[in-house]
């Protein structure tokens, strides 16, 4: 059995190893956040593939099939998953240049760093949100 | 197509490491191509997900529509399954489990690429 890090030792006493600290120990700096932001949001949008592939195949295959899309997506949870899926392109995208910035060489310094991380997503959050704001305002909502 | 292999990994097999720069390059290099085609794509999809079903089939029956939203499949449904791939190999440690969702990755990839490409081709050739 794999002793656990702080399970008494043969005089009884916790052995008091060190333990390795993890997730819930960091502090979350912002450029880590980032990190693990464009990681969700690459998962995100795979699920997002699905409503793409479900918009043309329903586009493609007639009206009474495209009913069926369309008012999935104005049903609330619709634009819930329309809303993600805007702000996870805008997120991905952005955090996108700044990995590519890096792997031509610039932007490594933590300062910089930290600026870029929040400069994605500040412009993330605007881009997706105006995109929205301005879908509610001409239709009533993002594709209704 | 520029591949970074040296001659001698091509020739050897690539050892430990499996595999060697064509993963990271074919990353960038679909990112690179990403980065107008999401833009354009986020433009469509805004405009057009809440028009009527003739209004989708005819703005994809343009082929200067039909063309980029292709490009569009077959770069994303690519990126993903490289990205996606990459988390299965960090997260995922057992052997049978890794390689069968290897394999579930890059059948789900080539079927939502297929279906989404097909449906497009059907809007582009049937107005």
């Amino acid at each position: 059995m794999a002793d656990a890090p702080n399970s008494p030792g043969p005089s009884g006493r916790p052995l008091g190893r060190p333990l390795s600290p993890h997730l819930q120990i960091y502090r979350w700096p912002i450029t880590m956040a980032a990190s693990i932001t464009h990681r969700a949001t690459g998962v995100a949008l795979a699920g997002g593939t699905l409503f793409l592939s479900w918009w043309l195949m329903a586009a493609a295959s007639g009206p009474d099939a495209y009913a069926v899309f369309a008012a999935a997506a104005a049903h609330p949870l619709g634009q819930f998953v329309l809303f993600g899926f805007l702000w996870s392109i805008c997120f991905h995208l952005l955090n996108g240049i700044r990995h590519l910035a890096w792997d031509v060489g610039y932007g490594f310094k933590v300062p910089t760093a930290k600026m870029t991380a929040a400069l994605v997503y500040a412009g993330s959050l605007i881009l997706a949100g105006g995109a929205f704001v301005i879908g509610l305002m001409v239709r009533g909502g993002l594709g209704t | 197509m520029t591949r970074l292999n040296s001659p001698l990994s091509k020739i050897e097999g690539l050892g430990s490491s499996k595999s060697g720069t064509h993963h990271f390059w074919h990353q960038r290099m679909t990112a690179v191509a990403l980065i107008p085609l999401s833009i354009w794509f986020a433009a469509s999809a805004l405009a057009y997900v809440g028009a009527d079903q003739g209004a989708v089939a005819a703005y994809f029956a343009e082929p200067i529509n039909a063309v980029p939203m292709f490009l569009f499949i077959v770069a994303s449904t690519y990126h993903m399954s490289l990205g996606l791939q990459v988390i299965i190999e960090d997260y995922i440690h057992n052997e049978g489990q890794k390689i069968a969702l290897l394999l579930l990755n890059r059948f789900a990839a080539w079927a939502i690429g297929s279906a989404s490409a097909f449906a497009l081709i059907r809007m582009a050739l049937h107005p």
